[in-house]
């Protein structure tokens, strides 16, 4: 049975208290222990970026992130962008875009191209490509991704 | 077969150091392989989990003398980031652009990456061919000891250094190149991003009159370690660098290399892309 350990963050900017397991991850705190289930759980291994959130401002995938780790920082999940009106731009470029298809992906893809325009406010096509290598969508849908990130990108010129 | 039993995060180096004593620790980094290697089976971890990265000795990239020093912790977002890194060792920004995703990038160190000591380790190629060397810190009695051993000599196996249980890897550095000294990068994979490499291959030198001095060629993936490549780097020493030489030289180079067959490639197959891509970055460093 792994030790558990007392962890302080913020999460969303509001301050957060939780014990956890030494080896439980930033994913599963998430989903099972806070009830935030909109961060997905897709490969575990950080290979598809569903459960892409931001830790101290850059993002992360969160499986492969330990919670313990969390002490002391300030996360970001998709809950928290939903109510934050810097991202107002990016979540209506995805719906003109037609960027969800099944959806699954969008949370993860959200969180990474929100930390992409945050670097590079006005990313070319090779840039929003390179910056979200790490999220994988199986519906395939990367050219309607990559023009909504590129539209919100316009905007900001 | 000992459980996992407590969980630490302490804040300087003496206090990592003194915890490294239990001789069962497993140290957390960016847990970016640490993770899946745990999850997987293939690794366990021991009595004590600590977590190094409130340490800030561990951080930051600063011009040290005639070389440059990389904390341990700095992630591989911050060594691209770096205009020290950039002015001076370009061939590590590079490589970092092909390193896994930004995701992982973020949150992957350095010293992580080099402790992992995967045979096909991003990093350790560039590193190999830049002369770099790693610190290693101890605590024998009061003081804190510290240790540089070359990075060359820092590989024993999969998984495996010359890092001794009560030793942290604290940093690495690199002397700064002499001035003309060009250095490539390549990675060979199936795709752009998070790919394990099936082949990667850091050449570089000092480029005088189309030939390269002090020579050095590092070969990943193609062995049970990261390793340098003497009698590649030998025939390339010096020798102008027309087609007939590199035609020999990546002929060397396919003969030196013992690679295995894994899902990622035969060894014929890796041989083959040692060979030609050794000959197509020696083509375009005889133009640089």
């Amino acid at each position: 049975m792994s030790p558990k350990h007392d962890i302080e963050f913020a999460l969303n900017g509001i301050r957060q208290r939780v014990t956890v397991p030494a080896t439980m991850n930033t994913l599963e705190m998430l989903r099972d222990v806070l009830g935030l289930t909109g961060t997905k759980y897709g490969c575990g291994e950080g290979e598809c970026g569903a459960c892409t959130i931001q830790v101290d401002g850059v993002s992360m995938n969160s499986c492969l992130m330990f919670a313990v780790d969390c002490d002391g920082r300030e996360l970001t999940t998709i809950e928290g962008l939903a109510n934050d009106t810097r991202a107002d731009a990016l979540r209506a470029s995805f719906v003109e875009h037609g960027a969800v298809q099944c959806g699954f992906c969008t949370p993860g893809m959200v969180m990474q191209a929100d930390h992409l325009l945050h670097k590079h406010p006005e990313p070319d096509a090779e840039t929003i490509k390179a910056g979200i290598e790490g999220n994988i969508c199986r519906c395939t849908g990367y050219k309607k991704i990559v023009d909504a990130i590129a539209c919100v990108g316009c905007t900001n010129k | 077969m000992t459980e996992l039993e407590r969980y630490v995060a302490p804040t300087t180096l003496a206090a990592a150091i003194d915890c490294l004593k239990d001789g069962e620790v497993t140290i957390l980094a960016g847990g970016t392989d640490l993770t899946p290697q745990t999850r997987a089976g293939r690794m366990r971890i021991k009595r004590t989990l600590m977590n190094i990265r409130r340490i800030p000795e561990l951080k930051g990239i600063a011009l040290d003398g005639g070389a440059i020093r990389i904390g341990a912790l700095t992630t591989i977002t911050e060594i691209m980031d770096s205009a020290l890194i950039a002015k001076h060792l370009p061939v590590l920004v590079e490589t970092c652009r092909h390193f896994a995703s930004d995701q992982i990038r973020n949150a992957g160190t350095l010293g992580g990456n080099l402790c992992n000591a995967s045979p096909a380790g991003d990093t350790a190629i560039p590193l190999l061919v830049l002369g770099a060397s790693v610190e290693l810190a101890s605590k024998p009695e009061d003081k804190i000891y510290r240790r540089s051993i070359p990075l060359s000599e820092f590989f024993v196996g999969p998984g495996q250094t010359r890092r001794s249980l009560c030793e942290l890897l604290t940093a690495v550095t690199v002397p700064l190149p002499a001035p003309g000294h060009v250095a490539r990068f390549h990675k060979f994979g199936t795709r752009v991003g998070l790919d394990i490499s099936t082949v990667s291959i850091g050449i570089g030198g000092t480029l005088k009159d189309g030939a390269l001095a002090a020579a050095r060629v590092a070969f990943g993936a193609v062995a049970a370690t990261p390793l340098r490549a003497a009698q590649t780097e030998a025939a390339l020493e010096g020798q102008r660098l027309d087609a007939a030489a590199i035609a020999r030289i990546a002929a060397v180079a396919r003969d030196e290399v013992h690679p295995i067959d894994d899902v990622r490639a035969t060894a014929w197959y890796r041989k083959e892309l040692i060979h030609n891509m050794t000959k197509r970055m020696l083509e375009n460093v005889a133009q640089a």
